[in-house]
């Protein structure tokens, strides 16, 4: 793997430059998604384990710390070791992994 | 400006697709065989399958001077059936010497089923059997770091040379086992689900350009079959060399193409 460090051949003003327009947008839709679900009626008391995945991932954005693309992949990743036997009857893939509890690790 | 796009599900799209490619620089192709959106019935729907990549895409892309290759399996979202499976596997062995297969492909796993492991160990065997290279698929969002690494478990419990496989779809949290362990990566351009063409720019220049390449994995759902030409275009625009991107969309996939004899770009 090569050095990630200043790896990229634009500088930072002008990757701003260059990317800020669209990011900023992609932010307020983001803050906008979140206001939306604040508007809609609860299903139930337990939380979607898609929206709990989420907003860990949230965090990882604003914790000073790098690769947070590959850490947010790895939170919504599925690190169970089980392996059913068939695929009959089961849905798609949902994008985050749906753990059975928050105690008892992923099913 | 010249590009190979060497993921690309070519029957789902239309010919002027192949013309657009075409004038975007496209020059070949490859089409790994998968899942048509339904599951066929029987076995011979996938020999009439076969028969179309081998014998009607090459003829529809030649028009616009772009050369059609193919890869060959059950797709791993068909193969949770063994019984179906292995009846489809047993036709492919007839079509392997076609003057436009490369290999076995994309094999892989879908929900990372046991039933799908052995499917993929049995077409890592044929591919073991006939001395083909492999263009493997991983699983989608959640299912793919796990899918990933037992494909990559599978393979190398054969004797198949890490360098001879293709492991696609990619992104940031498989990218650098994957490259790690001798396979070829494949970064694919698709909406929502995969990467971005800034992403992949991203991954290029976090792990560099060997054994890496880029396509669009255009297909029958909401994709582009001008990915490859767009992520062109966003390296330059970030100020990567013309060296760089030629690299990644036309040397790399030619340099790893062409350990398949039947591989050429000229007559």
């Amino acid at each position: 793997m090569s050095d990630p460090i200043f790896s990229c051949p634009q500088n930072r003003e002008e990757v701003i430059n260059t990317y800020f327009m669209e990011h900023r947008a992609k932010l307020i839709d983001l803050a906008a998604y979140l206001d939306r679900l604040d508007r809609a009626r609860p299903v139930g008391d337990d939380a979607d384990f898609r929206d709990t995945a989420f907003r860990d991932a949230i965090a990882i954005l604003t914790d000073g710390q790098s690769q947070r693309a590959r850490r947010i992949l790895d939170l919504l990743s599925d690190h169970s070791t089980a392996m059913p036997q068939s695929a009959d009857g089961m849905k798609g893939a949902l994008g985050a992994p749906h753990r059975v509890s928050t105690e008892g690790g992923a099913a | 400006m010249r590009y190979i796009d060497p993921h690309i599900h070519m029957v789902s799209r239309t010919t002027d697709d192949y013309q657009r490619m075409a004038q975007a620089g496209c020059v070949a192709v490859t089409e790994p065989a998968f899942w048509a959106g339904f599951d066929r019935s029987s076995a011979q729907g996938f020999f009439d399958y076969y028969r179309q990549l081998t014998e009607y895409e090459p003829k529809r892309a030649a028009q616009f001077g772009i050369r059609h290759f193919t890869w060959l399996c059950i797709n791993p979202k068909e193969a949770d059936d063994p019984g179906f499976a292995r009846e489809v596997i047993s036709i492919i062995p007839d079509f392997l010497e076609r003057e436009t297969v490369l290999g076995i492909g994309e094999i892989g796993l879908n929900k990372n089923t046991r039933n799908e492991l052995i499917i993929l160990e049995e077409q890592i065997a044929l591919a073991e059997k006939y001395n083909q290279m492999v263009l493997v698929h991983t699983p989608h969002l959640e299912d793919k770091l796990k899918g990933t690494r037992l494909i990559m478990d599978a393979i190398s419990a054969s004797s198949i040379e890490p360098g001879r496989v293709l492991i696609d779809h990619v992104e940031e949290h498989t990218v650098g086992e994957v490259l790690d362990r001798g396979f070829w990566a494949g970064m694919t351009l698709y909406p929502d689900t995969k990467c971005t063409p800034e992403r992949a720019a991203d991954i290029i220049e976090m792990y560099g350009t060997e054994r890496l390449w880029m396509n669009s994995a255009g297909d029958w759902g909401c994709s582009d079959p001008l990915a490859v030409p767009k992520a062109r275009l966003e390296m330059a625009r970030r100020g990567h060399s013309a060296e760089t991107i030629d690299t990644v969309t036309f040397g790399n996939p030619q340099c790893f193409l062409s350990q398949c004899e039947k591989f050429r770009l000229e007559d």
